[in-house]
């Protein structure tokens, strides 16, 4: 057994570092840096920058203008890009649409949408959730009938995150519903500015908009944005959810986060001497740190098993599990760490050129906010309890 | 024994529970929380005149309470309808007048509605820490200079009870005295801001202001108002948690997925009854910290120790639970759920958190 990455992998990490030192614009990676509210434009902005490079795609296969990386490679260029505090990469488009579109699409659809995700003609957003449907996806009972060379679409998707900002979705919807549920869906593109789409915010518990509701009112789809085979979209749907949750272990994420609460740790003090020096803090940190680094080894396993593919259901399962996890419970900690300083909340302190005085230390304004929002990792991508429902069933052949 | 209030505060209680829920509805609440002010003077009068602020102030200044059940019955009623008017530093501050005498004027139109009390200890460096403080006041103790951290509704006050150092150094109990400060004194300036819990909140500084000294050596009145103010925020959140359960119960009754409500999936369940357990738990631990109120400082302090821990340790699992068994629709702002998380989550950072307690309560343990 040997843990070392080759020669090769770290010249290719010695190279992301000195991208990023040069390509990666301070502006940006200070926003996220000190947790400032990024722009549609900023995500664009990095986009545009990774895609010059020809490093945006890092799931795809060269052909279709992806790194063709190694599972190896792709997770250094995770990690390096999360600890030079780098925003994420948008998923929708890059890593969930992509690989279905790869893996199942037409050769017409490959060479239109592909190219169009890279170079950020269309921003996508992900319509499967609905009111009725969440955990139990497959009850969903947003309509597609056929006519002519159209699909009409009557429904509601909800949850859509930065639906607000989209051109398009990617849509789960019945086309039969005679027999079992998963096999009368499909999965169709829809274009955002069609005529009876509409988008209403929905106001999460933070104050932050980014989430939304999307109506359909006889929604009018040319034939030719159904991906696959009518009624076979479930399969697609779940081939799709495999990257999801890979992406969704964070462990590059949860690093830079755990070195941000060590360094407040550092600062603030506690009877006289710093916080990282009190026994029970200190405790809860090691073992955040023990669980971390644990996971990044589970993780390297999972990948190492599965080079080439997504991982099997209930590997993806445990990494979604204590993944989100960890980073819940490093935000939670850093919230901890802020003693009556989490309390006060100055909204416009988010924002890019605040030059107002700080509230206590200057790293103080995002903390409560970052803590309650992140309740959504053990949520969505497949609930954390539905996680586990995969794994018992893959253990326990009942 | 019986663990049944009085009829006299039971009917304090019912009737402050109606009228909050009468005429401060959830929608009501957040339009006073996000107004300018981050609360509603008028209610403060209404509730007032209802002898709400007297009922947490003892006969010897002209109330007819303060004692550790007076405190609960207001704070779980105040909980229950996340209430951001200033009853904690007003309870707290009055507390300090009533312990050291006098002021006898000022209480009396504290009581009548006509004037709200804030409570000015903790500091940048404090950490919850009651000892680690550096305001300073001169030789003559007429004037104080520092600066006073995360004030609770300090722009509400008209008096603002203020802890400084007369002798000693930051980290010793002795040498702190407690002293009076007038709103718009000379020399004071409030930095105000919204709490992200609803209400505001602000920071104190005060630059050779004037000031009448209450009590010279005053830790252990500080020490008596935090207890009582660790009381007031257990009942209030013993009121949230109950709230949060029986909204959380009625969403796992109603909420269908796979074609049966989710309350029948037994991994949900147990959780559920864990998350009843815990809240049982920590109602307890508020009832032990109420009864402690008068007692011997080590037995005291070990109850308040003993309670802030258990809401603090169980206010997080109620919050994290109730979200996580909601789903996504316990993300939104739009549910009350949402915000009652919020403020019990916060209650963790007012007065030390479950860390901060659990070592309190160790080391009052040995001494
Ligand atoms: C911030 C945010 C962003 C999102 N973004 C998107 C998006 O872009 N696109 C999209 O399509 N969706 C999105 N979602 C939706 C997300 O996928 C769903 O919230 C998730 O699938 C859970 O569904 P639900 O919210 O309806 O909860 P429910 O399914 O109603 O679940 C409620 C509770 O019951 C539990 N539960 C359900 N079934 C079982 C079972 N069989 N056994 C045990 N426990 C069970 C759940 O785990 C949960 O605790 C987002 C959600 C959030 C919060």
């Amino acid at each position: 057994m040997n843990l070392d990455f080759t020669k090769a992998e770290e010249d290719f990490r010695a190279e992301v570092r000195d991208f990023l030192k040069e390509k990666l614009p301070k502006r940006i990676s200070e926003k996220v840096r000190t947790g400032q509210r990024l722009t549609k434009a900023d995500y664009e902005e990095w986009h545009a920058i990774l895609n010059e490079r020809g490093w945006l795609a890092t799931h795809w296969p060269k052909q279709y203008g992806g790194t063709g990386w190694s599972v190896a490679q792709a997770y250094i260029f995770d990690l390096e890009t999360a600890l030079a505090h780098a925003p994420r990469i948008v998923p929708f488009g890059l890593s969930m649409l992509g690989p279905v579109l790869i893996k199942y699409g037409s050769e017409e659809q490959k060479s239109y949408w592909l190219p169009r995700i890279l170079d950020g003609s269309d921003w996508w957003c992900q319509g499967y959730s609905e009111p009725g449907a969440g955990s139990d996806l497959a009850s969903l009972k947003t309509r597609a009938v056929r006519d002519g060379d159209h699909y009409v679409v009557n429904g509601q998707k909800t949850w859509t995150t930065l639906g607000q900002h989209a051109d398009m979705v990617f849509c789960l919807v019945r086309t039969a519903s005679d027999g079992k549920k998963q096999e009368g869906i499909s999965f169709l593109l829809i274009d955002m500015k069609t005529p009876g789409v509409e988008v209403r915010p929905i106001i999460l518990l933070d104050g932050e908009h980014e989430v939304n509701e999307v109506f359909f009112t006889n929604v009018r789809v040319p034939v030719e944005n159904l991906v696959g085979e009518e009624n076979k979209g479930w399969t697609y749907a779940k081939y799709l959810l495999t990257y999801e949750r890979m992406n969704i272990a964070g462990v590059g994420k949860a690093m830079a986060a755990f070195d941000h609460l060590r360094q407040i740790a550092r600062t603030q003090r506690k009877n006289g001497k710093p916080l990282a020096q009190d026994p029970l803090f200190a405790a809860r940190m090691a073992r955040v740190e023990i669980d971390l680094e644990n996971m990044k080894t589970t993780n390297l396993r999972v990948l190492a098993a599965s080079e080439g593919g997504p991982a099997s259901l209930e590997l993806g399962a445990m990494l979604k599990i204590r993944g989100t996890e960890i980073q819940q419970e490093i935000t939670s900690l850093t919230r901890r760490a802020l003693g009556p300083y989490a309390q006060p909340f100055v909204s416009e302190a988010l924002d890019e050129g605040y030059n107002g005085d700080p509230v206590g230390p200057d790293y103080a304004a995002p903390v409560a906010v970052d803590y309650l929002n992140n309740r959504k990792l053990s949520i969505f991508g497949g609930s954390n309890e539905i996680q586990r429902e995969i794994i018992t069933k893959a253990l326990l052949e009942l | 024994m019986d663990f049944n209030h009085s009829d006299d505060r039971r009917m304090l209680a019912d009737m402050l529970g109606r009228y909050l829920q009468e005429r401060y509805a959830i929608d009501t609440r957040h339009a006073i929380s996000n107004s300018q002010a981050g609360w509603s003077s008028e209610h403060w009068s209404a509730l007032a005149d209802l002898g709400v602020i007297g009922a947490l102030f003892d006969e010897d200044v002209g109330g007819f309470g303060g004692t550790g059940f007076d405190i609960a019955v207001v704070f779980e009623q105040l909980g229950k309808a996340l209430a951001v008017e200033p009853f904690l530093g007003t309870m707290m501050a009055g507390r300090v007048l009533a312990r050291s005498g006098g002021q006898h004027a000022l209480m009396e139109k504290v009581m009548a509605g006509g004037s709200v009390l804030a409570f000015a200890h903790e500091e940048a460096e404090s950490h919850y820490d009651l000892a680690e403080i550096a305001m300073q006041a001169t030789a003559e103790g007429a004037t104080l200079t520092g600066t006073k951290s995360v004030v609770y509704q300090v722009e509400a006050a008209s008096h603002i009870v203020v802890s400084a150092r007369v002798a000693g150094s930051p980290g010793q109990e002795t040498g702190i005295g407690l002293f009076l400060v007038e709103a718009g004194a000379p020399g004071l300036a409030i930095r105000g801001y919204p709490m992200i819990d609803g209400g505001r909140g602000g920071e104190l500084t005060l630059s050779n202001t004037p000031a009448t000294l209450l009590a010279e050596d005053g830790f252990s009145l500080v020490e008596d108002a935090v207890a009582a103010g660790v009381v007031a925020l257990s009942w209030e959140a013993v009121g949230i948690m109950d709230r949060m359960k029986a909204d959380t119960l009625d969403y796992l009754r109603t909420r269908k997925q796979f074609g049966v409500p989710i309350g029948k999936f037994q991994a949900l369940q147990h959780r559920m009854a864990t998350v009843a357990l815990e809240i049982e738990q920590a109602r307890s631990a508020a009832i032990n910290a109420s009864v402690s109120l008068d007692d011997p400082r080590i037995k005291r302090e070990r109850a308040i120790s003993a309670a802030k821990y258990t809401i603090g340790r169980v206010g997080t699992l109620v919050v994290e639970e109730a979200i996580q068994l909601h789903g996504g629709i316990g993300m939104t702002w739009e549910l009350p759920l949402s915000h009652y998380a919020k403020r019990l989550t916060m209650i963790g950072h007012q007065f030390g958190d479950e860390d901060h307690h659990l070592a309190r309560f160790t080391a009052l343990s040995m001494a």
